[in-house]
């Protein structure tokens, strides 16, 4: 009994949220690796680009709970994602064209056009906190729980309860889907192959017919949907401030680099990486140890490695290590 | 009239010198055309003229009769011409089945039967159609390159020194290749650096000297002829 308490316990408090925070995290690994992948660059807008479509939906979340619309026990905001996904990608092409497209004609080393997303990136925070202000809001609504922790205690009688929050099975069941949708697309199709023939050899793509704009298009349309739902999945689950959205770069980013940057699954899988590892490392173990240790071990102190405060040090420690290690990423496979 | 001809071709790099002056290069389906000549010649660029890479300053480009001096590569492409550059001319990370697919990707019909066919060609590519090509051997790589450039049925295929940094025994086979290529009705013309081994495959050549025409005729004339032994060939 002890010891199921125990699993429970870290089921409930370090991998269900881990999956979660990861499903979010890789969604925009996979927004970072496709960008540097095909259009060469690291693009340092991500974090409030993603910022910039949840803005979106949750402007049209108000707007719609205004109007009365609402979806049942699911939170409004994921009807308000197709049309946050318009506008994202509308405000996407249209940065592209009138910044990125004139940095990629003159062939610009990556280098600069990074600067240059730097720059994008301060334009689309001052745009933000000009349309919604930097503060935190909520636009969750519907259902909260699927699973209570009182529910599962009277279920099992066990100590320990599991809670399941609704936003957390929507983000991994969407992630699942969005994710085996768009490696289909990448492997599967000749539209996906034609992109990735672009990012492996962009001179002979261009001599096999390959039409570079429409890549570019495609590129940013893809990154348009992931930065989008990944910004909305994030925004239900914890909150909307755009300052964490910028803050939240540097997770996606390591997890794009544990992943092998250009390399979409590995970007996938870095997400989860960097999830568990911030909260393995974080989490205060004490009550665990009281579980499965007999009486007289029982711990004094919280057993936590480290202060939530420094969860970015965790992600920070895991890009230095594998960019001195393994500096291509820790998975094998194929780059997009 | 050849099937496709640069005829009188002055180009250069952006404002500089001219690297190819008045040069003229003609090849006819089912022939092999070797363009031959000493470093800086002006071999690559003759070949990158021809493909529209480079900007003619004077001179024109036909195909079948048709001016095509002011198209794009890209558009040249979809008039039939194809070009195996002398590096990076493979996808290396994708596999040799979607090398040959994207080598297509201006078709819209279905490609099982080129698709057939490249691989009746090079039977290689058949047994390791799903390996990715990065971890080919480098004559099995210029095989995937090849067929690459045969999926859009070209009528012209352009292919800038198709044996370097392959062995003796590979260039052997890899000229094998060429010739079964050039017997399905293809124009070949070819830059190489083996002249020797290239004319005695090539049905024609020319030599270049700075730019301009220096001698042309047929594979075995050249080799023969004492003055182009003396300043090329080394014998």
């Amino acid at each position: 009994m002890e010891f199921i308490n125990a699993i429970i316990l870290l089921l409930n408090y370090t991998i269900i949220p881990a999956l979660t925070y990861g499903s979010q995290l890789a969604l925009g690994a996979i927004f970072v690796t496709l960008v540097y992948g095909i259009l060469r660059f690291a693009n340092f807008a991500t974090g409030d680009m993603m910022s910039f479509g949840t803005m979106i939906a949750v402007l049209l979340t108000f707007y719609f709970q205004s109007l009365g619309i609402s979806f049942g026990f699911l939170p409004t905001a994921l009807l308000t994602i197709p049309f946050a996904i318009i506008g994202m990608i509308f405000y996407m092409l249209f940065i592209d064209k009138f910044v990125f497209s004139y940095y990629r004609i003159k062939k610009s080393p990556p280098v600069q056009l990074a600067m240059v997303s730097v720059g994008v990136m301060f334009v689309t925070q001052a745009i933000i906190r000009i349309i919604i202000g930097p503060f935190d809001r909520r636009f969750f609504d519907g259902e909260k729980f699927i699973l209570k922790a009182t529910e599962f205690k009277e279920m099992t009688g066990l100590n320990e309860g599991l809670t399941i929050k609704s936003t957390q099975a929507i983000t991994i069941l969407v992630t699942i889907v969005l994710v085996s949708i768009m490696f289909w697309f990448l492997n599967r199709t000749k539209t996906g192959t034609s992109m990735r023939a672009y990012s492996d050899n962009e001179d002979l793509a261009l001599l096999s017919g390959i039409d570079p704009k429409r890549v570019v298009l495609i590129t940013w349309i893809i990154a348009g949907v992931l930065a989008t739902i990944g910004g909305v999945l994030y925004g239900l689950d914890k909150s909307y401030r755009p300052f964490v959205y910028f803050n939240n770069m540097l997770p996606i980013f390591a997890a794009a680099i544990v992943g092998g940057i250009g390399n979409p699954f590995g970007a996938f899988l870095g997400g989860y990486v960097i999830a568990f590892a911030e909260i393995l490392v974080t989490y205060a173990y004490k009550k665990f140890f009281t579980y499965i240790l007999p009486d007289f071990l029982e711990p004094d102190s919280l057993i936590q490695l480290l202060s939530t405060d420094y969860k970015f040090a965790v992600s920070f420690s895991i890009l230095v290590i594998v960019l001195l290690f393994r500096p291509s990423g820790i998975f094998k496979g194929k780059t997009l | 009239m050849a099937f496709f001809e640069g005829s009188k071709m002055t180009a250069g790099y952006g404002d500089g010198p001219n690297i190819i002056n008045s040069c003229t290069i003609k090849v006819d389906r089912g022939e092999i055309v070797a363009i031959l000549g000493p470093n800086g010649a002006g071999k690559s660029t003759a070949m990158k003229t021809l493909l529209g890479l480079l900007n003619l300053k004077s001179g024109k480009v036909l195909i079948d009769g048709n001016d095509i001096t002011n198209l794009s590569p890209q558009d040249r492409v979809k008039k039939g011409i194809s070009f195996v550059p002398q590096s990076r001319n493979v996808f290396a990370e994708l596999t040799v089945k979607e090398n040959l697919e994207i080598g297509a990707f201006l078709r819209s019909d279905n490609i099982e039967k080129i698709l057939n066919e490249i691989y009746d060609l090079f039977p290689i590519l058949s047994e390791k159609q799903s390996q990715i090509v990065g971890e080919l051997s480098g004559g099995q790589r210029q095989q995937v390159a090849l067929g690459r450039a045969l999926m859009i049925k070209p009528s012209v295929l352009m292919l800038d020194e198709p044996t370097a940094g392959v062995s003796p025994i590979v260039m052997d086979e890899l000229f094998e290749h060429i010739i079964k290529v050039k017997k399905t009705n293809v124009a070949i013309i070819m830059v190489e650096q083996n002249a020797k081994q290239a004319l005695s495959v090539s049905d024609r050549g020319y030599v270049l000297v700075t730019g301009e025409n220096k001698f042309e005729g047929s594979g075995k004339d050249l080799l023969n002829d004492p003055e182009v032994r003396r300043s090329f060939l080394g014998a």
